[in-house]
């Protein structure tokens, strides 16, 4: 049982590392390609025709329309699923999300909190310091 | 595909021993570690995003990005970027299919959208300089060119890469080894495009709303 084993996932893995993992296909790319054009051609139309007015709306929109626009790059462009690698690619990306978050928020949540507690300063005062 | 280990027990003369059934394939493990790789890198670019996010709005009285940024050019960069990951896709299915002119033909095209991305930002970055709106000038702008400039010393690293590897395809042709370093290549080529995502959006977008 052991000997057909070995043989059978040699076989697997020979043919799995021919190819590295996922057989890309023409269409994935092109599928992705014409949903990364029109993700990348909305915010910029957001913010240079200001079709909503409000910044806040827009800012809100264009950082939202980055967030699919990557997880579509991740698909169609980098083969993202929860099995490649034997889920190990998902694992890695998870645990790295979660340090960016916290390097992200906690960067700009303590900084922001630093700076209301300083002395305020303008610009001037700054570059005259010793 | 099957990555299921199983895991016998064996009770042989020194007592049970646990072993896998399957052998470690180095081969296999390559694009894993390269992931890996890639990972850290997202770190490095997520210290300098949260950096620019803190520092972005101290102008030190100078310009802010409303009055340096030109859209029309950074939507130029973005679609020779994306330009660039798409015929990467191609010089891909080119290499999986066996057909090696192809290959070099896509990634030259490759190449020479990468190229001209990198001209296009070099050109922003001299004139930014020339305009006495250089790294030193304030905080906005030294995070600013930090983050710009980290990614694009990654595409210069990539268009490197990239003609190295087409001279070994030239070379060798589409054997198991250069396939495993085109596939590297091409994660690291659209992760690329990722962070140019966020660069573009955070950087140039949002700082000239």
């Amino acid at each position: 049982m052991n000997a057909s084993d070995h043989a059978h996932t040699h076989a697997a893995h020979a043919h799995a590392a021919h190819g590295g993992p996922p057989h890309a296909s023409r269409k994935d790319y092109v599928v992705g390609f014409v949903l990364a054009a029109v993700l990348t051609a909305i915010p910029f139309w957001l913010v240079m025709a200001h079709p909503l007015g409000s910044a806040a709306l827009t800012a809100l929109a264009v950082v939202a329309l980055a967030g699919v626009q990557v997880v579509v790059h991740m698909i169609y462009f980098l083969h993202m699923n929860s099995r490649s690698e034997g889920g190990w690619n998902m694992l890695a990306l998870m645990f790295t999300l979660l340090l960016v978050g916290i390097v992200f928020v906690g960067s700009i949540w303590v900084m922001h909190h630093l700076d209301t507690n300083m002395m305020p300063m303008t610009a001037q005062a700054a570059r005259q310091m010793p | 595909m099957s990555s299921k280990a199983h895991l016998h027990l064996a009770a042989g003369r020194d007592g049970p021993a646990f072993y896998l059934s399957e052998d470690h394939h180095p081969e296999n493990s390559t694009l894993l570690g390269f992931w890996l790789y890639l990972m850290s890198d997202c770190l490095i670019f997520a210290v300098l995003f949260a950096t620019f996010g803190v520092l972005g709005h101290n102008y030190a009285g100078g310009p802010t990005g409303a009055r340096l940024f030109e859209l029309p050019m950074v939507a130029v960069n973005t679609a020779m970027l994306l330009f660039s990951s798409i015929t990467y896709g191609m010089a891909m299915i080119a290499a999986q299919s066996g057909r090696p002119k192809e290959t070099l033909v896509w990634l030259a095209v490759t190449g020479l959208f990468g190229c001209a991305f990198l001209g296009l930002e070099l050109t922003e970055f001299v004139h930014l300089i020339g305009e006495g709106h250089g790294p030193q000038s304030s905080a906005f702008l030294s995070s600013f060119f930090t983050l710009v400039g980290t990614h694009g010393l990654h595409v210069t690293c990539g268009v490197i890469w990239l003609v190295t590897l087409m001279t070994q395809v030239a070379r060798r042709g589409l054997t198991e080894t250069n396939l495993r370093r085109l596939m590297c290549l091409s994660l690291f080529w659209h992760f690329l495009d990722v962070i140019w995502i966020g660069v573009f959006s955070f950087v140039y977008l949002l700082g000239v709303l």
